[in-house]
């Protein structure tokens, strides 16, 4: 076991250091938020450049010869950062296309890795809450063509993108199609989310769509890209934590009430190393994770997917939520960062499937690892 | 003899209050008060005068000054009635603070200036206490008032000033002697919020709300006859407050409104194909937070009925549960709402937007709110007085550490 980034993974988490201290500051970042789409148009043409969009595909893949790491590195520096590009949707969809394969789609990859196309992941609806697998959405065939009907709620970056990654049934089977923004028959209502990010529903009235994939494929890519995409999000609530802690910490050096630094109490000090403690298990669940998201066995990458996520929402809620209590008033006032560091770990508790879904999915797939071992009473 | 339920006087006197707020209550201002932003003041006015005339508008004080007599049970029940009515709350500053501080301390002159008006909801006080310097050492606060002739003149910095931007008047702690010992030397002192050299500026808080404001006092004059019982004694009159507030603090009618309107929308949200209110995990979840309510319910009864050291001891504990349990609830009443959880949604037809994005949003109606109470109850465990100092609190007057 070697948990020591290599020296292109240190330069690739520098180079969003300097990003986000040139181009991203707090301010800068509020700026963004307050703006029409929330984001700043010009950053993604320079995640592209920095070479960000294909750091975590391998170069069979598409990308720049990375995996998973990578993308959770630079998710681990934007959720520091509370970067509200759709970073996390890029991994989804750029991981589902990797996984269906094939030379069409690896233009479609090549594209969105240089960023002259963003191609959005639309794969939950209402009925799921948070389960990817409850799809109502149908495609089938009509005078020729494909059409798709449904719905899709929190598609993130709906208002840049040039094509739509839907998960769908085609007849019993899933099938995962493409449908181009603007279509005929595709309508999107966006709106804001408690932690400023922009999300749309999408509605579909026998949209004309292209099947990328169907059946066993369809299934694999959708389950590949959410693994991909909760690992993903979990490094980004472990940087937003971890950086909600620390700017706690140093707070907590310089307040003075009763003549000391709050920092000097005790019952501070202890809850303080709890949230440390929390942090440094959700982290670990992560690199735990990391070790099996790419594992043949569906079984070992829905288990630890879910058991980081889980780790990573229980962590992220205590930690953001005592960030704010030690910080005093301040911490609920909207002008400094620490409730924004809440809101979005608050988010990421939620986004994804909550604590009942990840623990279901956890023990089922933990059940059948464990019935494969007996050990005697 | 011990008595562990309701009386049937106590439910009858239930049945008289549900039936006036039924009677009294326009449905439009219910509305308004399930979405529970921040009451508009044009519905706490018209509440407060509805409640006036029928006498209950400040059940709670003596009754020479317009109080019901009622016992503490029938205060709870009161209230319990008020929130799950969705009426606007009241003027708790007026109400709460300036007014038991007045009729226990000040002149009988200063109560019939100022209590009327308070009763009647005619005006609309806020609290100054609280400076950037000054959260939990409350003691070591800095705004100034000197003596000059028949005025003080005030100069200082007061912050967190809850509903500041609807009031005309503040209640104010100020230290009046610096070289005494810190508690010692603080008066509280009557602003009108009208004088020169007031001025206010909103904060907004995570629920990109504007429940707070800091005010500035540059040279403001005070006549002398705003000066609350003696000089000095202001601490004592605060400390007095604390005491006071703690059973209300524990906000338990609230959480049971909050309860029962997420009964009613899990009704209604379906997981699976059956409603929410049927699935397993959900139904365990509410079930913690009914149980914890239904034990905090009996201490705070416990504190109204019993009198004497049980009586503080028990009251000491209930803040730090109460605010917690006005978080869980908010939180699994986000739950509720599945993929909307997700969504920020302004305040409807709202007084105070702080920025408009110019979108919709998808919160079905019975939603609306649930977002913006979720993020602004990260202050419910640091307003009234921190957790942690409460925690003091207890360890210190109930466990002698």
């Amino acid at each position: 076991m070697d948990f020591t980034n290599t020296e292109e993974q240190v330069a690739l988490r520098d180079s969003v250091r300097r990003f986000v201290e040139r181009q991203y500051d707090w301010d800068k970042r509020m700026a963004a938020v307050r703006s029409g789409n929330g984001v700043v148009d010009e950053h993604w043409t320079t995640m592209a450049e920095l070479g960000w969009l294909g750091a975590g595909l391998s170069e069979t893949d598409g990308g720049f010869g990375g995996s998973a790491v990578e993308n959770c590195l630079l998710a681990e520096e934007f959720g520091a950062a509370l970067l509200t590009e759709p970073f996390i949707a890029h991994v989804i969809a750029t991981r589902m296309l990797a996984k269906i394969g094939g030379p069409e789609v690896g233009e479609l990859i090549e594209s969105m890795v240089a960023g002259s196309l963003r191609i959005v992941p639309a794969f939950q609806e209402l009925a799921g809450r948070g389960d990817w697998m409850v799809i109502e959405t149908h495609a089938h065939e009509q005078d020729g063509t494909v059409v798709v009907s449904g719905a899709k709620s929190l598609v993130e970056g709906a208002g840049k993108a040039d094509f739509f990654l839907i998960s769908a049934n085609l007849g019993n089977v899933p099938a995962l199609c493409l449908v181009k923004a603007g279509e005929i028959g595709l309508s999107t209502t966006a709106y804001r989310t408690i932690d400023n990010r922009r999300v749309a529903d999408l509605t579909l009235h026998g949209a004309p769509a292209r099947i990328l994939a169907a059946g066993d494929r369809a299934a694999d890519a959708l389950a590949a890209g959410v693994n991909h995409g909760l690992l993903a999000l979990c490094a980004e609530a472990v940087g937003a934590m971890s950086a909600a802690l620390f700017a706690t910490r140093d707070y907590l050096k310089v307040r003075k009430q009763f003549g000391v630094s709050i920092g000097s109490f005790q019952a501070l000090q202890h809850r303080m190393s709890d949230m440390l403690i929390e942090t440094e298990m959700a982290r670990s669940a992560v690199l735990g994770a990391l070790g099996y998201v790419d594992d043949p066995d569906p079984d070992l990458a829905a288990q630890w997917t879910s058991a980081a996520k889980l780790a990573v929402a229980k962590a992220g809620l205590i930690v953001g939520s005592q960030a704010i209590q030690l910080h005093g008033g301040i911490g609920v006032t909207e002008e400094l960062n620490i409730s924004h560091y809440y809101r979005r770990l608050h988010a990421i508790a939620r986004q994804l499937g909550e604590e009942d879904l990840h623990l279901a999915r956890f023990a089922k797939a933990n059940d059948r690892k464990c019935a494969a071992t007996v050990v005697a009473a | 003899m011990m008595q562990f339920r309701y009386t049937a006087d106590e439910e009858a006197f239930r049945s008289e209050v549900r039936n006036f707020v039924h009677e009294n209550l326009p449905a439009e201002i219910a509305t308004r008060g399930r979405y529970d932003y921040h009451p508009r003041s044009s519905d706490q006015k018209y509440w407060m005068t509805q409640l006036c005339s029928r006498g209950w508008s400040v059940p709670h004080w003596p009754e020479r000054w317009g109080g019901t007599g009622w016992t503490g049970v029938q205060r709870f029940i009161f209230e319990e009635e008020m929130r799950l009515a969705y009426a606007p709350t009241a003027d708790r500053v007026g109400t709460e603070l300036v007014g038991p501080v007045l009729y226990h301390f000040a002149s009988e002159a200063m109560c019939e200036r100022y209590l009327p008006d308070i009763r009647s909801g005619k005006t609309y006080w806020s609290q100054g206490f609280s400076e950037p310097g000054s959260g939990s050492d409350l003691t070591s606060l800095r705004t100034r008032a000197v003596r000059e002739g028949d005025h003080y003149v005030i100069n200082g910095h007061k912050t967190w000033t809850t509903e500041g931007h609807l009031a005309d008047m503040m209640f104010l702690l100020a230290r009046t002697d610096p070289e005494a010992k810190p508690q010692a030397g603080i008066s509280a002192l009557i602003v009108d919020l009208s004088s020169p050299g007031v001025s206010r500026r909103p904060i907004w808080t995570m629920d990109e709300g504007l429940s707070v404001n800091e005010f500035f006092f540059d040279d403001v004059r005070v006549p002398v006859e705003n000066l609350v019982g003696e000089e000095n004694a202001g601490w004592t009159y605060a400390k007095f407050l604390l005491v006071n507030e703690r059973t209300t603090s524990a906000e338990v009618p609230h959480t049971k409104r909050d309860i029962a309107q997420l009964r009613a929308i899990a009704k209604i949200e379906r997981k699976r194909g059956r409603p929410l209110i049927e699935d397993p995990d959900f139904r365990a979840r509410l079930a913690r937070i009914e149980v914890d309510t239904m034990a905090l319910e009996y201490a705070v009864l416990r504190a109204l009925t019993a009198t004497g050291g049980a009586a503080d001891q028990v009251a000491s504990l209930v803040k730090v549960r109460g605010s917690e349990l006005r978080q869980q609830i908010a939180d699994l009443a986000l739950s509720a709402l599945g993929d909307r959880a997700f969504a920020f949604c302004a305040e409807p037809g709202g007084e105070h937007i702080m920025f408009d994005d110019g979108l919709s949003s998808p919160v079905p109606e019975y939603g609306i709110g649930l977002a913006a109470k979720a993020m602004f109850r990260r202050a419910t465990t640091i307003y009234g007085g921190a957790n942690e100092i409460q925690r003091n609190l207890i360890a210190k007057t109930v466990l002698g550490l």
